[in-house]
């Protein structure tokens, strides 16, 4: 460590990306609450995406450059780290939503519980799980639930598969093989898209066939919460890695110097897991 | 906690070291900084003090709004009955208050805080990751623009409390909510994104030789302080997440009768409330911990203690949120669980009081601007930690529930603690933002108003609260009367008197007693060894960091 740590003069991506994002939820808020402003969120969530571009080719060029030190490359592994962890606490605030309804709130509304009160408030509820009969009348609840060995246990397979082909193509990268990991890493995005593509079949089959709809009660609430946030997470995930598969066939990564990779592949992991997070807790039991 | 430099100095820039200071951070010299000039250099810079000192001019501005806000509480409180504002816009203006207080003011002031110092005290060249660093930034102004606006919304702004329980903020609330939960999203953001600098900051570019337990407690403190915030910044994501959900696609998460229930906000939202109020008064510990030694010139007592005083206090923050809920309906061994793990942490604040004292202990103790701070921090500080106390016996706290003794409580561990920290680390690096040293006659009167303002608030408080008084209400019942007056009196002694403060930074960014490097004879750690002020670009080439044994 000799005075090598870069710092990047000044930037315009950080502040138009503040911009941007500014743009994109008052836009959002502005549909949500007017019904106007769909366009201008499309342009708001486009310019992010934009100035994340612009921004990441940035770093890329300087750590092409050869800008980046080993302490860089620590800075950005903890920061990826961290970033991640977030992500972590972030579902499992809705993990701890789904075990607090699930453990507390349905079966207390039916009496059980130290105090019994709530049981008052409609008296011929009965609680189950998955909760079809919500408390109210207003609120039908779904009238089928979907079984987790149909789709869902497809979609399972997909995810561990795509874990364990993004770990060979890792492995290849390794080894220097390029081609080998570009070919693998095309498994793994292709994996990715069946994901979502089932789950879009899901959604579709929820909504139209089994009457889970995020206005079912609690059920399809915490159903499309986890699911939804899950697979937006699939999808900014596959994203990454096919950027990262454009850097692999323009030949950016080295064998021993490839963290952008390394990153997605994390990321890439740790969306897997929540995955069968959600298998065993929203499908299965 | 007293490491000791060799006596090389790390390089210097000679042309940093030129009189004129243009900003508080003291460095406007052409030829160095190569980009634009004027407002677009602070709208691109990447440099670990110009954020900082945008961090701590935002905080100071939301300060002011925050508290013309709670002037108007007091205001309308005056006196019983209702004189100047409809009760509506009344729980506007609580609400506001409060986020823009805790959103706004403090977490924004010790970031700010952590900026300019950290790189600094650990003798790093800038923050980990420097445009990230932008960005985080320029996401505050965003963000609470978004929220200040939904005051002229129609239906007004959030009016349901710094809290915003559902059913309140969801079934009750006003359309602009929608509006008030996406800044909230963007303030989590720049956070988040903030604390993961902060934490890769400290764990990689500590100055060689330097080892976590030599780090200034200042930069433990906040590296405990990011460890928190990267974990339940997310949670309060992910309420607010399914508030919006609630609110515009019609799911139940907070309403019994889809199945869902509104306690579960209480229990996610406090989840992340509990270690909040640590995120706000870690760095404060932090703070008190680097004057306090310097101004008694002895090296801080329990070095060691303090660090691990700190892990338990943020261990434990994950444990005890239920204790703001104990009149909600908890089962009773929730309420016994709850109880008992809040009055633990009694345990590791309590050693860091006796630590604080024991480092006064026979020392030659002087009593400049930032000690003065300090030592008030200590003392009032501890008063809110005992009203917590009080507050953490749960049949007790049947009692106090959403009464003006939780407000007093809280008022005195965030004003006069988080809040006095602040300004005492103001006061303490001033010398070393702007090379000259404040001025002392001003911060007295400064300290001294301010102390008198914000006992003369507060303390009454405790007395309305105990009487019966509940919190958020426009009029009160005559007997709190007196009370009353005494707080909103001293609401505006200490609302004006920051004028004095303003006053103060602006004199001493403009002039004033020239610092040396080591401004406090007392002081030890590595931010004075650079010049004062510090120049844009400081520890381009690590120091070497020899330890001492504490
Ligand atoms: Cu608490």
């Amino acid at each position: 460590m000799s005075g090598s740590y870069y710092v990047p003069p000044q930037s315009k991506w950080p502040a138009l990306g503040s911009l941007a994002v500014g743009v994109m939820m008052v836009s959002l808020g502005m549909q949500l609450v007017h019904g106007i402003g769909g366009l201008v969120m499309t342009l708001g969530m486009a310019a992010v995406l934009t100035v994340m571009w612009l921004w990441f080719r940035d770093v890329v060029r300087e750590s092409r450059q050869g800008l980046y030190d080993a302490q860089m490359d620590r800075s950005f592994r903890w920061g990826m780290g961290w970033f991640i962890f977030s992500e972590v606490m972030f579902f499992a605030a809705f993990f701890g939503a789904l075990f607090y309804v699930r453990v507390f709130a349905v079966p207390w509304l039916d009496g059980e519980g130290a105090k019994g009160v709530a049981a008052l408030l409609w008296p011929d509820f009965t609680a189950s799980w998955p909760l079809m009969n919500p408390p109210s009348e207003s609120i039908s609840g779904p009238r089928e639930v979907l079984s987790p060995w149909q789709l869902p246990l497809v979609n399972t397979i997909f995810l561990v598969t795509s874990s364990v082909t993004l770990t060979i193509a890792h492995e290849a990268l390794k080894e220097g093989y390029r081609n080998t990991a570009r070919n693998w890493l095309i498994g793994t995005i292709l994996l990715g898209v069946c994901f979502l593509v089932v789950q879009g079949i899901e959604y579709y089959e929820a909504y139209h066939h089994y009457g889970i709809t995020l206005q079912a009660g609690i059920y399809g609430s915490t159903f499309f919460l986890l699911t939804g946030f899950h697979g937006a997470h699939v999808t900014i995930g596959a994203i990454t890695l096919s950027v990262m598969l454009m850097r692999v066939m323009k030949g950016h990564f080295d064998r021993d110097d490839h963290f952008g990779f390394e990153a997605a592949a994390w990321y890439w992991h740790f969306v897997d897991v929540v995955w069968i997070g959600l298998f065993i807790f929203v499908y299965v039991l | 906690m007293a490491p000791k430099l060799p006596p090389r100095l790390p390089p210097q820039h000679p042309l940093e070291q030129a009189g004129e200071a243009a900003g508080p951070a003291g460095h406007a010299e052409a030829g160095y900084h190569h980009g634009p000039k004027g407002l677009l250099r602070w709208l691109l810079t990447t440099n670990h003090k110009e954020i900082g000192t945008l961090y701590l001019i935002f905080s100071l501005s939301m300060f002011f709004i925050g508290g013309i806000f709670a002037l108007v509480v007091r205001a309308e409180l005056f006196q019983p009955g209702l004189q100047l504002v409809q009760p509506e816009f009344f729980n506007q203006m609580t609400t506001m208050h409060g986020l823009i207080m805790v959103f706004g003011a403090v977490m924004p002031g010790f970031v700010g805080l952590a900026n300019w110092m950290i790189p600094l005290q650990i003798g790093a060249p800038d923050m980990a990751l420097p445009r990230l660093n932008n960005f985080s930034f320029w996401l505050l102004p965003v963000a609470f623009t978004l929220l200040l606006s939904t005051l002229l919304m129609p239906g007004g702004g959030p009016n349901f409390g710094w809290t915003f329980y559902a059913p309140l903020s969801t079934t009750y609330s006003p359309p602009s909510t929608t509006f008030f939960i996406l800044s909230l999203h963007m303030a989590g953001i720049s956070s988040i994104l903030g604390a993961i600098n902060i934490i890769a900051t400290i764990l990689n570019l500590r100055a060689p030789g330097m080892r976590m337990m030599d780090m200034p407690l200042f930069v433990w403190t906040w590296l405990i302080t990011a460890f928190l915030l990267i974990a339940v910044m997310p949670v309060l994501a992910g309420v607010i997440t399914m508030m919006l959900l609630d609110i515009n696609f019609g799911t139940s998460f907070f309403n019994a009768a889809g199945g869902g229930d509104p306690v579960m906000f209480q229990h996610i939202f406090w989840f992340f409330g509990h270690p909040e109020v640590y995120i706000m008064i870690l760095p404060a510990f932090g703070i008190v911990s680097a004057i306090i030694p310097t101004f008694a010139r002895k090296r801080l007592f329990g070095y060691a203690s303090m660090v691990y005083a700190t892990s338990s206090i943020a261990i434990l923050s994950f444990l005890v949120w239920a204790h703001h809920m104990f009149a909600v309906g908890l089962p009773l061994v929730a309420e016994l669980f709850f109880m008992y793990t809040t009055m633990l942490i009694a345990v590791p604040t309590g050693v860091k009081v006796f630590n604080w004292i024991a480092t006064l202990f026979q020392g030659s103790i002087s009593f400049e601007t930032p000690m003065l701070f300090a030592l008030a921090f200590v003392v009032l500080f501890s008063i809110g930690g005992f009203s917590g106390l009080m507050l953490a016996i749960a049949p007790a706290d049947f009692q106090y529930h959403d009464t003006y003794f939780v407000v007093a409580h809280f008022h005195y561990v965030l004003v006069p603690g988080a809040v006095f920290a602040i300004m005492a680390a103001v006061y303490y690096w001033l010398p070393k933002w702007t090379g000259h040293y404040p001025n002392e006659r001003l911060g007295r009167w400064h300290f001294w108003t301010s102390v008198v303002g914000v006992n003369l608030t507060f303390f009454p408080m405790h007395f309305s609260g105990l009487a019966g008084m509940p919190r958020r209400i426009p009029d009160y019942a005559l007997q709190f009367a007196d009370f009353n007056m005494a707080s909103s009196i001293g609401a505006l002694l200490f609302g004006t008197s920051q004028l004095l403060f303003v006053w103060m930074i602006i004199k001493c960014v403009r002039g004033g007693e020239k610092a040396p490097a080591k401004a406090w004879d007392g002081a030890e750690d590595l931010e004075w060894t650079v010049p004062s002020p510090a120049p844009l670009h400081t520890f381009e080439t690590p120091p070497r960091f020899q330890h001492q044994e504490h």
